[in-house]
Order: structure tokens, then C-alpha cells, then sequence
């Protein structure tokens, strides 16, 4: 069986910098996957660099997903094609309503896969029900896209897209950052929702607390941009004990 | 590349195959001599069949403007305008007197098909599916110097509404003609106005009686097809007590190497307790990718609150012209009266624009509001420029301005210029102004949701003008929202 998603000696620039030195891993449908590491240690850059995000030169090693070089594909095909990142700070969009945004969104996933797009009731049917159990009234979805939301509602707007979407690969980036423990679990009860077999995660955290919502099946632990351990989800407590400089000069 | 480069690159290829009016229909003209003179003046005036004290009008306005200079405090460059060299007067020749739509040349009518406008009353009514509610829109089209047709005149007639060429209507209503032309726009008010004075041709002419509620949306669409012609257009309308009009306004141009000079004057008059809304889409030639053609458009609009209670509003969509200098302003002189002024910007390419409005507190409790989104993108350069003054004795004066610029690209400017005068101490004015650059992060955003680079930009921006676009009647709305998206996009059709 194919893998969902490879990536292989994968080595990223910014600018003048490597911030990847040959990075490996390696998830299966079905499958969630935890990377810890400290701030810099270039977690939320392989992030961007699987959803296409401007700005990284990859200079080496390659990413494959469901078999075809993802690296190939622009940013929206890649989005199309079932890679969904949820941001660690979703943007404000002024003027453009939640569900306008929403909706022009699948339309075009739906369209670059040579789908219909969604009829008007339909969709909102849709959208109803997703909303409804990630306790999203539908007053929020009239609002610009995230413009006044609490942290806890633009997470939820993250799942809630995710939901809508149904891509293959979700890769959540720091979903815990901003987030109170109540909110927390709301975003988390979403995502958990939508583990299935056909689907992987790849969910970017600092700290274990988010792994006791969102069980990994796998641990990698990243530091100054490698894979420098990888293990079950027994290595995010041990790593709450023991914090990551161990793993610092093991990466040196 | 990075996404906002990416879209920088794409509008830079923005050329005229991007702007879908830019056909010419080749048609037999007659034109006055070229140049200026009163020889021109008087030819445009015998033209027109018109009476002796409209002649007059007209030169002594023409010898005001030899005494006149250009001005040059618009934040916009262009070589001298030799006014010697253009055409003042063009008429499509008739092939025998017009006495219905049958009888307009085929070219003309089918000029205006292809620009989407309906001047067969049975094609406007019977021709597209239309959506329930839709209202509809009674046409005066202007071709070159002339109005070739105006629609739903009868049924404008019933109801006691007077819609149609200005030409006309100083034959036909000439006591209504003398007695607002100019009063709001006088001849002496600035160099175009007073040349658009000496020679305007033709435009619209609208008179709505006391207490009536006009039943139908009025639009004039303007079309520029001769060479080297200017376009002087005028058009005045009033809404007399109690009454209320929407007026709409289109613009188009062939695409030629040239540039092509069009000075229209605009004069509003509401009395007691009436509203006049007008909008404007324009869509003029704006030029090719190296700035090369397009229109001048020197425009003098300017609406009067001569009565208690009235309210005028203006909605402008700009997205054409390689010049725009226009500032649609209103004078709040009657008490409790109100101004609006609502504007989209958009300019590409080497356009320059320099636009804004004037709100003249000159009544008691009178309000006024100032929403203005200039989006610059190219090389182009985007201007607001404003004037909100309350006189003396405007007690309780009340403004609020928003001007909001978004930059796309790094070879492009915005600039705000407000003028604020306060002579009256309980004036309350309030002014905002922003500027932003569309953020490589919102458009990321919006492309890993799988919306291509384009329509990221176009959702971007339409968010952006939403408050505008809402001021729109509904029709114009959608059509704006397109134009916009081509103004900006490049690829996308």
C-alpha cells in the first residue's frame, strides 16, 4: 500500500538558512501523528512546506502524497487533492462572510477535482450540521471571516473547515496555542470526530497537554530540523518530565 | 515565487485585451470642424435647433473659458491637451429623421447589444430570464455628442416624469431648463465645466414632480466611438418636493492609441424633502499596459440640497480612465439635509486617479458621510482628495469619513488628502483613514482553502469594497463585483 503522505532527506531554505536538514518520516491512512520539539526547531516550517506556502526553497529531498510529488502541485491543487493545514493564526478577512468564504472554498476543491458544485441548500444543510456539533451558532458563520473571533472560536472555524473539506492529510498546527482548557476540548472533540481510516493527522504541538485530548498513534521529536526520536505516545510524557535538552545535544 | 509577486506579475500583464469594450463600430459620422471657436460654438447650437438664449448661454461661457487656465493641483501628470485639435461635435448620420427605435442604424443598436444594454423596450422586457423583483431600467443612450434613443418614455410620462435628452429638453421645457441649468454648476466654476458649458452636446435630462416616487430606475449609458472626439456630456436632474429618483450611469470606449478627452458636467437639484441616488460604473478605455491611450476624464458633478430634508447620495465604481479628476460633491444648504458619498477606486496599469468629494455644510442639522476604497495596483497612482467644510451658521453640523486604501504590489501609491474647515463650533467632523497592503498571509490563507491566486485577490478585494458595493442597486452590484475582479485579475474573464 501506498503511504499517505512520505517525506524524504527533506532539506528547506529561507532565505540564507537551512532550517530542514534532511527530514524523514513517514504516515499511513488512518494514522495520527504527534512532532514536539522546541521553538525553532523547524516543526511549523514543514508544515508550510507541505501546504505550498511562498517564501521556502526546498533544495533537497522530496514529499510524496498518495504516491505524486507534492512539491510539483501549486498551493490550491495541493488543497484540492486533500491537504488541509489548520493555522496556528487564521487570518481576518474583512468584508467576506464566514459562510461566503466556506462556500466559495469547496466550490473551488470541488471544481479543480471535477465535482458539481455544492447546490445552495445543500450546502447549507451541510453546513448546518457540521456547525451544529462543533457547538458553532450560525450567527458566527454571517460574520467576516474571523474577524472578532476569540481564539477558541477561530480554532473552531479551523475544524469546522476541516469537517466541510474532508481532506485526506489534516496537519494542525499548534491548534493549543491561545486556547483555554474548555476550548481546547471543544476544538479537540472536533478533530477526534474526524479520525478515520482513510484519513491522517499530523498534529504540531509544544507541549503533551494537547496529546491527552488528541491521542497520537506516533511521536517524532524534532530539534535544529531532524527527526531526532521517534516513538508511541509513551514518548510525549516522557518528554513532559524531561524536557527537550537531552534531545538538543543529541541533534548538535 | 511569493503569492502577492505572483499576482504583482499577473496585473502588470493586465493590456487591453483585458478590457472587453474596446470594439469600434464603423459607422458614417458627421462632425462639426475641428477645433474650437465660436464658429464650433454656435455650429453645435444650430445643431441642436436651439433657441436663441441657450446660444448666448453657451458664449458667453466659451469667452469665459479664453480668459481660463487648466488647473494643476490634481496629483496627476499628462502632457498639454491642445483643445485646438479635437473634435467638439459627433452625430451619427441619420439616414433620414429618427421617429422610433426602428429607424437607428442597425451598427448603433447593435453597439449597445454588445455592451448589454436593452434599448428595444421588448428586449428589455421579454430578453433574459429575469429574476422575480427585478426592477426595470429605463434607458437614455448617448453616442458620441448625441442621444440616439430613450426607453419607457410613455410609461415615465404617465406618472409625470420628464426623461430625456437634455437637446430636447431645452426645446420642449425650456422654462425648467433656465431655471436650474447652471445653478448648481455654474458656468464660471472651473476650466472644464465652463468648456463643457461652450459645447456640450448632449446628455440627460430628468425632471421629477412633487410628491412622485419615480416607478423605474433611470440610466444614461455614454459611449465614446469617434476619434479624436471629446464627450461633453450634461446632464441635470431634479427632484422637486417630496420626490425621489435613482439614476444610474455606464461608460465605455473603443481602445485606441490616443488619448480622448471627456468633461462632462452633472448638476443635482433636490427641493424639500426629496432624494436623488446616483451611480456611476465607470468603465472608460483606461490604456494599454504601458500607458499608452485611454480616456481623460475631467468630470464636474455636484448635487445641491436646495430643500429641507432632502438627501442626495453618490456611489461611484471608477475602474476605467487612464485620468480620472472627479470629486461628486454635495451643498447641504437646506436644513436637516444629507450627503453621501460613496466610492471604489480601482486603478491598474499607469492610470492616475484623483478623485473625492466635497460636502458644503451650509444648513442647520445637516449630516453628512464619506465612504471612500481606493485600491491601487500596477504602477498606478490613487488620490483621495476631500473637502468637508461647515459654514457659520451650519449649527450641528455632523460628518463622518472613511477613507480606506489598499495597496497591491510595491510600484503603486496611495494618498489620502483631506481637507477639513470647521467655522461653526458645535460641528462635530470625524475622519479616518487606513491604508494596507493585501497580505501574502490572507491570500496563502485563502489559496490553502483551494481557491486559486485570482479569485483569492478577488475575494480580498470585494471584501474590501463591500461597504460600497452594498450602496449599489443590485443589478450594478453584481456588475461591479465582475468588473472589479477584471480591473485586478488579469487572467480571469
Amino acid at each position: 500500500m501506498t503511504a499517505l503522505l512520505e517525506v524524504k532527506d527533506l532539506q528547506v531554505r529561507v532565505e540564507d538558512r537551512e532550517i530542514l536538514h534532511g527530514l524523514t518520516m513517514t504516515v499511513n491512512g488512518g494514522e495520527v501523528h504527534a512532532i514536539m520539539g522546541p521553538n525553532g526547531s523547524g516543526k511549523s516550517t514543514l508544515s508550510h512546506v507541505i501546504a505550498g506556502k511562498p517564501g521556502y526553497e526546498v533544495t533537497g529531498g522530496e514529499i510524496l502524497f498518495k504516491g505524486e510529488d507534492l512539491l510539483e502541485m501549486e498551493p490550491d491543487e495541493r488543497a484540492a487533492k486533500g491537504v488541509f493545514l489548520a493555522f496556528q493564526y487564521p487570518v481576518e478577512i474583512p468584508g467576506v462572510t464566514t459562510m461566503n468564504f466556506l462556500r466559495t472554498a469547496v466550490n473551488a476543491q470541488r471544481k479543480a477535482r471535477g465535482e458539481s458544485e455544492y447546490l445552495v441548500p445543500d450546502f447549507l444543510r451541510k453546513v448546518r450540521e457540521v456547525a451544529a456539533s462543533l457547538n458553532i451558532p450560525m450567527d458566527m458563520l454571517k460574520r467576516g471571516v474571523n474577524v472578532g473571533f476569540s481564539g477558541g472560536e477561530k480554532k473552531r472555524n479551523e475544524v469546522l473547515q476541516m469537517a466541510l473539506f474532508q481532506p485526506s492529510l489534516c496537519i494542525l498546527d499548534e491548534m493549543d496555542s491561545g486556547l483555554d482548557i474548555d476550548a481546547l476540548r471543544v476544538a479537540a472533540d472536533g478533530v477526534n470526530a474526524l479520525r478515520s481510516p482513510d484519513r491522517a493527522m499530523v498534529v504540531i504541538t509544544h507541549y503533551q497537554r494537547l496529546l491527552n485530548y488528541i491521542v497520537p498513534d506516533h511521536v517524532h521529536v524534532m530539534s535544529k530540523g531532524r527527526v531526532v526520536k521517534s516513538g508511541g505516545k509513551e514518548l510525549a510524557l516522557e518528554l513532559e518530565e524531561s524536557g527537550y535538552a537531552q534531545y538538543e545535544d543529541a541533534a548538535a | 515565487m511569493a503569492a502577492v509577486q505572483e499576482t504583482v506579475d499577473r496585473v502588470r500583464q493586465i493590456d487591453v485585451d483585458q478590457y472587453r469594450y474596446g470594439f469600434e463600430t464603423i459607422i458614417e459620422s458627421e462632425k462639426a470642424p475641428k477645433g474650437l471657436s465660436e464658429d464650433t460654438v454656435r455650429y453645435i447650437s444650430a445643431k441642436k435647433n436651439e433657441p436663441a438664449w441657450m446660444l448666448e448661454w453657451r458664449l458667453e461661457a466659451y469667452r469665459r473659458w479664453l480668459t481660463m487656465e487648466e488647473p494643476k493641483w490634481a496629483r496627476v501628470e499628462y502632457p498639454k491637451i491642445d483643445f485646438q485639435d479635437l473634435y467638439y461635435y459627433s452625430a451619427p448620420k441619420p439616414k433620414k429623421t429618427i421617429g422610433s427605435i426602428d429607424e437607428i442604424d442597425p451598427e448603433i443598436l447593435e453597439t449597445y447589444k454588445k455592451l448589454g444594454i436593452p434599448l428595444r423596450e421588448i428586449e428589455a422586457l421579454e430578453g433574459v430570464v429575469r429574476p422575480e423583483g427585478e426592477r426595470r431600467i429605463a434607458v437614455d443612450a448617448v453616442f458620441d455628442s448625441v442621444s440616439v434613443a430613450t426607453t419607457f418614455q410613455k410609461e415615465l410620462k404617465q406618472a409625470g416624469v420628464i426623461f430625456m435628452p437634455i437637446s430636447e429638453a431645452i426645446r420642449e421645457h425650456p422654462e425648467l431648463v433656465k431655471q436650474y441649468l447652471g445653478t448648481v454648476v455654474p458656468t464660471s466654476d472651473n476650466f472644464y465645466a465652463t468648456l463643457n458649458s461652450a459645447v456640450f452636446s448632449d446628455g440627460s435630462f430628468v425632471y421629477v414632480p412633487p410628491g412622485v416616487r419615480c416607478p423605474m430606475e433611470l440610466s444614461t449609458y455614454f459611449r465614446i466611438n469617434e476619434r479624436n472626439t471629446g464627450q461633453f456630456e450634461r446632464t441635470l436632474i431634479i427632484a422637486d418636493k417630496g420626490a425621489y429618483v435613482s439614476y444610474l450611469e455606464g461608460c465605455t470606449a473603443p481602445q485606441r492609441d490616443e488619448n480622448q478627452l471627456h468633461a462632462a458636467v452633472v448638476e443635482l437639484v433636490t427641493l424639500d424633502d426629496a432624494e436623488i441616488k446616483y451611480s456611476t460604473v465607470q468603465n472608460w478605455y483606461p490604456g494599454n499596459s504601458e500607458g499608452k491611450g485611454g480616456i481623460y476624464n475631467f468630470v464636474t458633478k455636484r448635487g445641491d440640497c436646495r430643500g429641507d430634508n432632502s438627501k442626495i447620495s453618490w456611489t461611484q465604481v471608477e475602474t476605467g480612465s487612464a485620468i480620472t479628476w472627479k470629486y461628486p460633491s454635495c451643498i447641504l444648504r437646506g436644513d436637516n439635509s444629507r450627503g453621501e458619498f460613496y466610492s471604489i477606486a480601482i486603478s491598474n496599469g499607469y492610470q492616475q486617479v484623483d478623485s473625492g468629494t466635497k460636502m458644503i455644510h451650509l444648513g442647520k442639522n445637516t449630516t453628512s458621510r464619506i465612504i471612500s476604497k481606493g485600491i491601487a495596483a500596477g504602477k498606478s497612482q490613487n488620490t483621495y482628495r476631500g473637502l468637508v467644510t461647515a459654514h457659520r451658521k451650519a449649527t450641528n453640523a455632523r460628518n463622518f469619513t472613511a477613507c480606506d486604501s489598499l495597496l497591491i504590489g510595491d510600484q503603486c501609491g496611495a494618498h489620502t488628502v483631506p481637507y477639513i474647515e470647521a467655522k461653526n463650533a458645535s460641528t462635530l467632523f470625524e475622519h479616518e483613514a487606513t491604508t494596507s497592503k493585501i497580505s501574502e498571509d490572507v491570500l496563502f490563507y485563502c489559496i490553502q482553502r483551494g481557491l486559486s491566486q485570482e479569485e483569492a485577490v478577488g475575494l480580498v478585494v470585494n471584501g474590501f469594497v463591500k461597504d460600497v458595493l452594498q450602496q449599489l442597486p443590485m443589478e450594478f452590484a453584481v456588475e461591479a463585483q465582475k468588473l472589479i475582479s477584471i480591473s485586478l485579475e488579469g487572467s480571469v474573464g
